[in-house]
């Protein structure tokens, strides 16, 4: 039996968690070791996927498969491709830096670490699962340990912001489930298997399939999240503790776009065509009303928050052109937000360590006092906004050259929203670097070599992907290729 | 099969009614509960020991009163699980005193006899007199604090409604014989598929049953005693009330109204199914705003008997597995969450929810162990209670009750609410005191027993489907 990465990848935080638990809880430096020790690990078996994966190969590769309950054909099935690979990689990047960036927390400890790792086996597992069942089991595994971590470590209102997440999720995932039976029962023979629903799903009627994708819609567009059920995300975006944020931001948003493109267009494609209009549009209204919302914002945090909102639209936008070049960008979209709003949440919670508020107009001239901090702000604010050179452009790109393709006058005004968010984050930058110095900060510290570090990674993944978008696109055009060929859309 | 052969596949009752007589006489001259209660255990697994198979031994007993098979054996055992914890509980509950402690076993043990009884049973006279001794028993145990005027209330109530029940129960029986002649199951069953049937007033009679099965299994409209009768019983009482009659009650509902009354069922399902939603519904938005969790926890109770009603309407194979299932996490979780009330109520003589506060600092373990089986009632992965739910939606969609299945998701999205009330009172707000107490090790044994339960029926399904006998595709 070949070793089984895919498992080990999932599986070794989860074990270090339980470690965990058993250790006392004031020996908080040998916590925070075995913690950072399992996902700097997860992270070397993610590179090693990545390294070992096959781009000319578009089956599920490093796949491993188990009975699980025959009674009813689940079965353990891991296997990863090129659409499931960036988002792995990313996962387990976020995973590690984040972790390093939860030194900060100083308070229960075990606690944390034990959820923050549990967190991290249910995101790893919902990317890699080929099981319907499976997949939904991680999925639900992802909310227990998000609601503590938001509830227990959070801001102010972090109970209010806790729950919501919780009960918006949850109202949506269980929906996901209903649609998850119906595939089972109505496929020959009874499967949860996603690779032979795929195969066989087209043979669905278009009305079935219609009503099976809104119940996975409702899951995953609350997720993304998708007008008009973001209004969780800015709650718990802004409670949520700064690791938190980077990873609900960073890979939470991902989950919903990760089902689009695992389930819902390769299982019912009719359905996915269908909805092609729609989705443009939801996506529109993502992209400019995220970007307004977010330029009233004076909270640092909740603006980010908010620009999340905005480039996720990007992702239903490319989603809905149906066409190589918006596939390729909405996936590749998906892996540079998560890095460049993962970072852009770092930063936040550098300043907001030191300063204890995130009001933007209380700051001012931070730019003399952190120049270092200045530096690597405005190069992920660039990134964010979309210029040319970073990883954002080139995603917004693809995903508006193909959303051209199908949608042209719904293109043409979801490219203003580029202009609001460049409006938006120069603001900020005008108002937190730049200006006069608020004599308040005068004794303000710069960037510290731990946080500098779990930035660095981050910049120079922006900066490579940027120049050289190759090398993301190499790993997942074949399978984007394949994908459209199987739902028989636009090779352009 | 006449008496004399029937009498060795009855053993595990015999055992039982010769312990539970045994416990009464000794309760006189031994004054330690621990004794006595260690006395039952033994009965209970000597009991288990001598469970004749229904694979060796699959058949009618007694001249067609009882029956044995798989279903019959499933309930048996689930009835001894859910006996053995209950005592298990017992023996750590603080105002319990060693006084009355022969009388409390004895009434224990005569449950568990009349449960095994009413799972095999295949006669209407047989299944009326069976339950009516599960309730007398239940009656006696809720009022069983004898100096607490709350216990005593609960009983009344507890009394009065089940009085009723089952009257209108006997009364639709009586109907029934006047139709087919015969009480026994197989024999109208026989009659039904030859058609001779008059389908209306078969109806009214069995509208009638179904009401007096209603009652046991606490759903609405027969779910007013719930919550008092929870609130007042002594919390040990009111994790066998929970767990025990209602998976009795559900048994006979499958085993009347599936298994042999089936052709007349069709009609039947829609009103089984307005009492599925409106059962899950009222009880999880009262439950939402209770303050004692016992309270909470008992409509709670109502919400679940809804969700398992699912599968009965449903009423295929799948449905009777879901509902099996269901039953059987339904017991681990539920005896396990007044399992740690009790443990709670022990230190801070409160069942207040609010009391709860800071829990997981005080006692991390204990607030952990409460999570689980909160989560699990929840319906969150990879616990019991999700993949009980995951069966019961599976049977609905299959059969393409959707607006069942709708009415079941939505409300496990409401049910989150209160159970996670508790989980924030516990991880999120800050403890009242430190207070520290000893837990008894014979309840620390039921939650252990409970959680491997919980956690391994809900990520090795396997073997727990082999035994309520769903077969390998």
């Amino acid at each position: 039996m070949p070793f089984p990465l895919l498992s080990s990848i999932i599986f070794l935080p989860l074990l270090a968690g339980l470690l965990i638990l058993f250790i006392p809880k004031d020996r908080t430096g040998l916590i925070k070791g075995i913690a950072t020790a399992a996902t700097g690990i997860t992270l070397l078996l993610a590179v090693m996927a990545v390294l070992g994966f096959d781009f000319n190969n578009t089956a599920m590769q490093f796949a491993e498969k188990a009975l699980w309950i025959p009674q009813v054909n689940i079965n353990y099935h891991l296997g990863i491709d090129g659409i499931s690979i960036g988002l792995v990689f990313l996962t387990a990047l976020l995973g590690f830096l984040a972790c390093i960036g939860s030194y900060g927390i100083k308070e229960r400890q075990k606690e944390y670490y034990f959820l923050y790792l549990l967190l991290n086996t249910g995101m790893l597992g919902t990317f890699l699962a080929l099981d319907l069942f499976l997949f939904y089991v991680f999925w639900e595994i992802v909310l227990v340990p998000m609601y503590f971590l938001i509830g227990i470590w959070g801001g102010p209102r972090r109970e209010y912001a806790a729950i919501k997440f919780f009960i918006y999720t949850l109202a949506g995932s269980v929906f996901m489930l209903l649609s998850i039976l119906a595939l089972y029962f109505t496929s020959h023979p009874h499967t949860f298997n996603m690779l032979e629903l795929a195969s066989s799903g087209s043979g669905l009627a278009k009305g079935l399939q219609i009503m099976v994708f809104i119940g996975f819609y409702l899951g995953f567009a609350i997720k993304v999240p998708v007008f008009p059920f973001h209004t969780w995300l800015p709650d718990a975006h802004v409670e949520a503790p700064t690791p938190i944020s980077v990873l609900l931001a960073g890979v939470l948003l991902k989950m919903g776009g990760y089902g689009f493109f695992r389930i819902s267009y390769p299982i019912l494609k009719d359905a996915a065509v269908y909805f092609a209009l729609p989705f443009a549009i939801l996506g529109l209204i993502n992209i400019v009303y995220g970007a307004f919302v977010a330029m009233a914002q004076t909270d640092f945090k909740k603006m980010v928050a908010y620009s999340s909102v905005s480039h996720m639209g990007f992702v239903m936008l490319g989603l809905a052109s149906m066409t190589v070049t918006g596939f390729n960008g909405a996936l590749m979209q998906m892996f540079n937000h998560g890095v460049i709003t993962g970072g852009m949440f770092l930063l936040v919670g550098v300043l907001y360590d030191r300063a204890h508020t995130r009001d933007l107009d209380k700051f001012g001239g931070l730019g003399v006092k952190m120049p270092v901090y200045a530096g690597v702000l405005t190069v992920f604010t660039l990134a964010s906004l979309g210029l040319p050179g970073l990883s954002g452009f080139v995603s917004e790109f693809m995903s508006l050259m193909g959303g051209f393709i199908s949608f042209r006058l719904i293109t043409i005004i979801s490219v203003l929203g580029i202009v609001i968010t460049a409006g938006y984050f120069l603001y900020m930058i005008q108002r937190v670097l730049l200006g006069p110095l608020n004599s308040a900060w005068s004794g303000i510290a710069d960037i510290n070599k731990r946080e500098l570090f779990t930035l660095v990674p981050l910049m120079a993944v922006v900066i490579a992907i940027g120049v050289y978008p190759l090398l993301i696109l190499n790993y997942q055009s074949g399978a984007i290729t394949e994908l459209v060929r199987h739902i028989g859309g636009l090779f352009l | 099969m006449n008496v004399a052969e029937s009498v060795k596949f009855f053993l595990p009752e015999l055992i039982l009614a010769a312990s539970a007589v045994t416990v009464l006489i000794a309760g006189l001259f031994i004054k330690k509960r621990a004794v006595l209660g260690a006395f039952c255990l033994a009965a209970i697994l000597l009991s288990i020991l001598y469970m004749p198979h229904s694979y060796e031994a699959a058949g009618p007993l007694f001249s067609g009163m009882l029956l044995n098979d798989t279903f019959s054996e499933f309930f048996k055992e689930i009835s001894l699980l859910v006996v053995g914890l209950v005592i298990l509980v017992s023996l750590g509950y603080r105002p319990f005193s060693d006084e009355d402690a022969g009388e409390y076993y004895f009434l224990l043990l005569a449950a568990a006899v009349a449960m095994m009884v009413a799972a095999s049973s295949n006669d209407l006279m047989m299944i009326y007199i069976s339950l009516e001794a599960i309730s007398l028993v239940s009656y006696m145990l809720t009022a069983f604090l004898k100096r607490n005027p709350l216990s005593s209330e609960a009983a009344l109530k507890y009394f009065l409604f089940g009085a009723l029940a089952t009257g209108v129960m006997l009364y639709g029986i009586s109907f029934i014989y006047g139709l087919f002649g015969t009480t026994g199951l197989s024999a109208i069953s026989g009659a039904i598929n030859a058609g001779g049937a008059n389908s209306l007033a078969a109806a009214v009679a069995l509208l009638m049953v179904f009401a007096g099965l209603s009652f046991k299994c606490a759903l609405v409209p027969f779910h007013m005693w719930v919550p008092d009768a929870y609130q007042g019983a002594p919390t040990p009482i009111t994790a066998f009330l929970s767990a025990g009659p209602k998976a009795i009650g559900f048994a006979i509902l499958v085993r009347v109204f599936l298994k042999n009354f089936f052709p007349m069922f069709t009609g039947w399902a829609d009103i089984a199914q307005v009492v599925a939603i409106i059962t899950m519904t009222a009880g999880n938005i009262i439950a939402i705003n209770q303050e004692d969790i016992k309270r909470m926890l008992g409509y709670s109770s109502i919400a679940q008997a809804g969700y398992i009603l699912i599968g009965f309407v449903v009423g295929t194979s799948l449905g009777i597995q879901a509902v099996m299932y269901y039953l059987l996490a339904y017991v681990l979780m539920n005896i396990g969450a007044f399992g740690c009330v009790v443990l709670v109520s022990n230190s801070i003589k409160s069942d207040h929810i609010e009391e709860y506060s800071g829990l997981s600092k005080r006692e991390p373990v204990l607030a952990f162990i409460l999570t689980v089986f909160l989560l699990s009632l929840a319906g969150i992965p990879p616990l019991a209670g999700f993949f009980g739910k995951f069966l019961v939606f599976a049977a609905a969609i299959q059969s393409k009750y959707y607006l069942l299945a709708v009415a079941g998701v939505v409300n496990s999205v409401i049910a989150v609410f209160y159970y996670v009330k508790v989980i924030k009172f516990m991880y999120l707000n800050e403890p009242h005191t430190m207070a520290r107490e000893r837990k008894p090790l014979s309840v620390k044994l039921a939650l252990v027993i409970a959680l491997i339960g919980v956690l391994a029926a809900g990520l090795f399904p396997v073997p727990f489907l082999m035994w309520i006998g769903s077969s390998l595709l």
